[in-house]
């Protein structure tokens, strides 16, 4: 489906919502109101969640330890991602996964992960169901330029293409994994190539310009949908933030680096794109970025104001009923 | 002696000891200028070089594989794994390559590596960061796991450790490594294998190690108070278990109660405590008791963090009863 205007407003809303929502939990770890860790995707914007609005009803994602953008690019609700983080009853996960276990089933996320990798797996099971049961449905899985190094990766791209299974290994190369340069970790330019050596189609995009992640992603996912295997897309893309709440110092880079991808910020480029093509006025703008900034303080009230999970419940997860 | 901090206490056993040994090189995701996840080897990199202080891409596998091969050969190689969770993506290669080789070659090879795993919870970092699996590896013969609870007994057992031509799994837990004790100026090893005993007492023998030592130092100070004299004994090393220790703490105070963060089931309690049946029972008092991690995954929430792992409070309520019985 062409990108309507409608939907690039929704894609803009989703992604406005993101780096707010994602600048406000900043703060509230450097406050100290928030417990644990957290990764960011300040700069990942479009890439995330332009690809999740390439789905449609029925298909599922999976994530990795910097979950959030997936999650609202998946359509998961603003107060109950806000509750999780503040380890509450009320969040999606009642206060057990916190901010690196984002799930959702009812709404297609196979959940964030902490161990890198750890999605390959699970999306490659997922997409073995869709297949058995013969449902037109695809999985995009989510995973990083640091995570083609594990050996899951290997195996789970195989998996994939001997049993042409519909899943999107959809790599965001954000140029690190924590400090390792992507050029230091591997001797290949493009990421995508990996496919190559399993049989499989790969495409390369422009992480950071929201309508081409959307139009070309929506195209992969068209063709696995038909049933001719898996693909992998690799989205060029930069993480503007620390790799963790902990990455304070960043030794391993210079601030002109940042500099220069602060200047391809991919919502400031949706932005332009959006009032170029008459798509939105500027007044348009302004007033969904008062909404959402509405919607967020809404969200950590209710976060604040819901109840701690209960200690007598701890066993109750633990194995299925 | 002198004040430092369990993570200065590592780098400078590390330091040590790569000077000492050109064979020693250390090996792990962001070890280098990012000077690991917990700082243990910041600088390093910048005082030996790349080649000698390797940042590894994300292959934790290989990274095992890759050192066990290199022991083999005749370096020593230091492996950081980031979390100790992450250890399970190194099994194979640990548990059948690694400990295995030795007797496998009736002696021929030996496999003189550390494996680092910064282990427990406390720090909010949930389910798949906050793992306590020393007992796993202690189910594996050909491993020797060892476990500080202090600066002095972490560079005394790193320095032993990297000499050792075993591989040894190296298990920190990530609440010490701003904790200050005092080590010596002087040059000095701990030696594997050996408990130490942290405080003596009559009454009742507190059996732990790794972070739950200072918690039972704690409690131990409480109990005093109430009139009840706690021997402590810090396990220091795991595999292969000093029974001498134990047995004859044991066998003075006639009560044992085992403290340890890790979950209960099939933990390094239930040894301590069929190593005691075995070797101490007419001497017991009353029955052998474990204070151990709830058999759950690691809740995010900090309250339901807190209420999985044995706190100060339980252990003195648990002793407090087993001082009834
Ligand atoms: C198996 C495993 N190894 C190491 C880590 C620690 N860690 C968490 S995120 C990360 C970097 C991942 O890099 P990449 O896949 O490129 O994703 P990015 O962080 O850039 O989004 C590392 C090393 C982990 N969580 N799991
Ligand atoms: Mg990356």
């Amino acid at each position: 489906m062409s990108l309507t205007n409608e939907k690039t407003i929704n894609m803009y809303t989703k992604m406005i919502t993101a780096r707010l929502m994602e600048e406000m939990i900043g703060q509230l770890f450097a406050g100290g109101i928030l417990y644990g860790t957290t990764h960011l995707g300040i700069g990942q914007e479009a890439s995330a969640i332009a690809a999740c609005m390439a789905l449609q009803e029925g298909d599922k994602i999976t994530l990795t330890h910097r979950n959030h953008l997936g999650c609202i690019g998946i359509g998961m609700e603003l107060k109950y991602i806000m509750a999780e983080m503040f380890g509450k009853e009320t969040g999606v996960c009642s206060g057990l996964g916190g901010s690196m276990h984002l799930l959702d089933p009812d709404k297609g996320n196979l959940g964030g992960n902490g161990i890198v990798g750890g999605g390959l797996g699970i999306a490659t099971g997922a997409a073995l169901k869709m297949k058995y049961k013969r449902e037109n449905n695809v999985v995009l899985c989510f995973l990083g330029d640091g995570a083609t190094n594990e050996g899951l990766f290997h195996e789970a791209m195989n998996l994939a293409s001997i049993w042409k299974l519909p899943v999107v290994f959809y790599v965001e190369n954000n140029g690190y994994a924590v400090s390792m340069p992507t050029e230091r970790s591997m001797n290949i330019h493009d990421i995508a190539k990996r496919a190559e050596s399993y049989g499989m189609r790969s495409i390369i995009l422009d992480g950071n310009n929201a309508v081409d992640v959307y139009n070309l992603t929506f195209s992969a996912v068209q063709y696995v949908r038909e049933g001719n295997g898996p693909m992998l897309i690799e989205s060029k893309t930069y993480r503007i933030s620390g790799h963790s709440k902990n990455d304070t110092e960043q030794r391993y880079r210079d601030a002109h680096e940042i500099e220069q991808w602060n200047a391809k910020c991919p919502i400031k480029r949706l932005e332009e794109y959006m009032l170029k093509n008459n798509v939105a006025t500027k007044e348009m703008l302004k007033k969904i970025n008062a909404q959402v900034t509405e919607e967020l303080k809404e969200a950590i009230l209710f976060s604040q104001n819901s109840l701690e999970p209960a200690v007598e419940d701890l066993q109750r997860y633990v194995y299925a009923k | 002696m002198k004040e430092i901090t369990y993570k200065e206490a590592l780098r400078e056993a590390l330091s040590e000891e790569m000077t000492r040994d050109e064979n020693v090189i250390l090996m792990g995701e962001d070890i280098g200028i990012y000077g690991g996840n917990f700082q243990v080897t910041q600088d390093l990199v910048l005082k030996f070089g790349e080649e000698r202080v390797i940042d590894t891409p994300l292959s934790e596998a290989a990274i095992a594989g890759c050192a066990t091969g290199a022991a083999m050969s005749g370096l020593r190689p230091v492996v950081e794994v980031m979390f100790s969770d992450f250890v399970t993506l190194m099994m194979d290669n640990l548990v059948n390559q690694a400990a295995k080789l030795s007797f496998m070659s009736a002696g021929k090879v030996s496999v003189p590596m550390v494996v680092r795993l910064p282990m427990g919870c406390g720090t909010g970092a949930a389910a798949q960061h906050s793992q306590s699996l020393e007992a796993w590896m202690c189910h594996v013969p050909g491993l020797k796991v060892v476990f500080p609870s202090n600066p002095y007994e972490a560079k005394g057992l790193m320095k032993a450790a990297v000499r050792d031509n075993n591989p040894v799994i190296f298990c920190e837990h990530k609440l010490l490594y701003d904790a200050v004790g005092n080590v010596p100026q002087e040059e000095y090893l701990v030696q594997i294998g050996q408990a130490n005993i942290m405080k003596k007492g009559t009454q009742l023998s507190v059996i732990t190690y790794g972070y739950s030592v200072q918690k039972c130092l704690q409690a131990a100070m409480q109990l005093r108070v109430k009139g009840v004299d706690v021997e402590i004994i810090d396990l220091r090393t795991l595999l292969p278990l000093d029974e001498k220790t134990i047995i004859d703490s044991v066998k003075k105070t006639g009560r044992a109660l085992i403290v340890h963060e890790a979950v209960k089931t099939g933990g390094i309690g239930a040894e301590i405590a069929a190593l005691i049946a075995e070797k101490a029972f007419p001497y017991l008092k009353a029955p052998v008791m474990r204070l151990a991690g709830k058999d759950v995954p690691v809740p995010f929430n900090k309250n339901l963090e807190q209420a999985v792992v044995p706190q100060v409070a339980d252990i003195k309520k648990a002793a407090e009863r087993l001082m009834r019985k």
